[in-house]
């Protein structure tokens, strides 16, 4: 029926989400807010060395946000700040634009169906917001989809 | 479809006939993504009858012309025939005269107009406002703002797990610095009908002005302005199947009187000097500026319609919908309804076991099922109860019984694709 957007990887994601647990010795940390659908969720990175050695999340939200956050922190390891603020810019692409599909994003590319769901745009990419608020500064203010 | 939804029915069919109220809402005839509309969204906005349609459309082909004023033909009939909405605001509220009954833009605007014109001359340093636990956003803020520039206290009256407010706790809220007691007729996002008679009087009692939110009332049940006696009443159009932009401010004759204008403008006087300006009497020193003429004439097409159908055979209908949607809901695992008071209209608000409110609406949303998802415009009940958000189907007289199986096998599909 909506297999185009609930993928069986966004489905097991969202069930069993990867690296959702909170980080003692996290370097940066920064929360994100979408006032549409009540999902919030705190991210934690560790930086060393301008490496994200490590990333998770905790939160509440629906199966896209969930499965959203969960692919991300696995992606994100071993990534350099700027790589990974790069990966930001494509997923961003993929969800909005009907250019052909990036190969850099791996496992990410399952969130393309999201382009025929304008209204789920912002679940898939509350977690990327939330992680660019991380690393770009110590967020004084929760970052909002809207 | 089951055997108690034929039964339930056949029973209801005799005295409404949904089928032939269907033909007359056009938009109710398209298919979403393959499958038939199933529109559960109509605390959100109702959808228009062609009787709406035909009267706006006419206005515009026919009548049109600015109001007030005008000696030519055309201003003399949309004069009329806006001039007419507001008589039949008066016999659907059964007000006691229509100078009472100011045109807004909707609920929204309606409050915020008394918080302001009314609010600000009355409420001083300490002194309280008294709201509920279930209001809309739009019965809150108004308020948070007036007592923040005012240095006023907002109180809420709680309520219990069913979603009823504690009248007792009301009780004792009340106290002589209460000015202003704003609650919702019925709660949009639970459904709860709230015992609005008894506020009013209890406010009044201890001396404070009382002011119903009837948003989501006008549609569904009979709205009684002498008997209730509240000072300020108000509800929007589209969602008394008329068009959006537009609403009514009912309000008592001594404090409008007392009132200054809200808005500065045209229409809202009598003489200008740039010395000295006379307000225009009641209603039109609250309407300043060219107002929403074709939404007035819309609303008059739309309280007509409701009359035809008659508020109480709606009530009747939507009742026996509600109890039948109540009761399917229940039967389904995992499932539990948000707002189960024992007086309730219209509203069905639930949450799955492991499936977020937005994942329902979107699998719904692709079996052409209409809902809403979130928070309703009412976070401190979400936060009440504990959720994020709900899943919200919402009852009209056009819809069925049918429908409400539609919806809970579509449930059963939102669980197969979590399971």
């Amino acid at each position: 029926m909506v297999h185009d957007l609930y993928q069986e990887i966004i489905l097991d994601h969202s069930k069993r989400p990867r690296n959702c647990h909170s980080m003692a010795d996290a370097t940066r940390q920064a929360d994100g807010y979408n006032p549409l659908c009540g999902d919030k969720l705190k991210l934690f990175v560790k930086v060393e060395n301008d490496i994200v050695v490590d990333v998770s999340f905790v939160g509440s939200g629906c199966a896209i946000s969930t499965a959203s956050a969960s692919l991300m922190t696995e992606s994100l390891k071993g990534k350099s700040r700027e790589e990974a603020l790069k990966m930001l810019d494509k997923f961003h692409e993929l969800l909005t634009t009907d250019t052909a599909v990036s190969q850099d994003l791996g496992k990410l590319v399952v969130f393309c169906g999201v382009r025929d769901y304008p209204a789920r745009v912002k679940c898939a990419t509350l977690a990327w917001h939330t992680l660019k608020s991380a690393l770009g500064n110590d967020a004084a203010e929760p970052v909002s989809t809207e | 479809m089951s055997t108690l939804s034929k039964q339930v029915k056949a029973v209801s069919a005799a005295d409404f006939d949904v089928e032939r109220i269907r033909e007359d809402f056009p938009v109710l005839k398209q298919n979403i993504h393959g499958k038939p509309l199933v529109y559960l969204d109509s605390a959100a906005t109702a959808q228009k009858p062609f009787a709406v349609i035909d009267a706006i459309r006419r206005f515009h082909e026919v009548d049109c012309a600015n109001i007030h004023r005008g000696v030519h033909e055309l201003s003399q009939r949309s004069t009329a025939a806006y001039e007419e909405t507001r008589a039949k605001a008066k016999r659907f509220l059964n007000a006691r005269s229509k100078d009472q009954l100011i045109f807004v833009r909707g609920t929204t605007e309606g409050i915020n107009l008394v918080s302001n014109s009314w609010g600000r001359p009355n409420v001083k340093a300490g002194d309280e406002i008294i709201i509920s636990a279930m209001e809309h956003h739009s019965n809150i803020v108004p308020w948070q703002l007036l007592c923040a520039e005012k240095d006023a206290r907002l109180r809420v009256i709680p309520m219990n797990e069913r979603g009823e407010l504690l009248m007792e706790e009301y009780e004792k809220l009340l106290n002589p610095r209460t000015r202003m007691v704003a609650v919702t007729h019925v709660s949009n996002a639970l459904g709860t009908i709230n015992p609005v008679k008894q506020i009013v009087d209890m406010a009044h009692a201890a001396g404070a002005v009382t002011l119903i939110d009837g948003a989501q009332a006008a549609p569904h049940i009979t709205v009684d302005l002498q008997e209730l006696d509240a000072d300020f009443y108000t509800f929007s159009g589209h969602k008394v199947v008329g068009p959006t932009g537009i609403g009514i401010l009912y309000g008592r004759k001594s404090l409008l009187n007392a009132m200054p204008p809200y808005q500065g403008g045209g229409d809202m006087i009598k003489v200008v000097t740039f010395e000295k300006t006379t307000y225009a009497d009641l209603p039109y020193k609250f309407e300043a500026g060219t107002p929403n003429i074709a939404g007035g004439i819309g609303l008059g097409a739309a309280l007509d319609y409701i009359g035809r159908l008659g508020i109480e055979a709606i009530a009747a209908y939507e009742h026996a919908l509600l109890e039948y949607g109540t009761e399917a809901l229940s039967r389904i695992p995992g499932l539990r309804l948000i707002g189960t008071a024992r007086e309730k209209a219209s509203v069905l608000s639930f949450v799955m076991e492991g499936i977020h409110p937005h994942d329902i609406g979107t699998l719904l949303d692709r079996q052409g099922i209409a809902v809403r998802t979130g928070h309703h415009c009412a976070q401190p009940v979400m936060d009440f109860f504990n959720v994020p958000a709900t899943t919200r189907a919402s009852l009209a007289f056009y819809n069925t019984f049918g429908e409400i199986d539609a919806l809970v096998a579509g449930l059963h599909k939102v669980k197969e694709v979590f399971a």
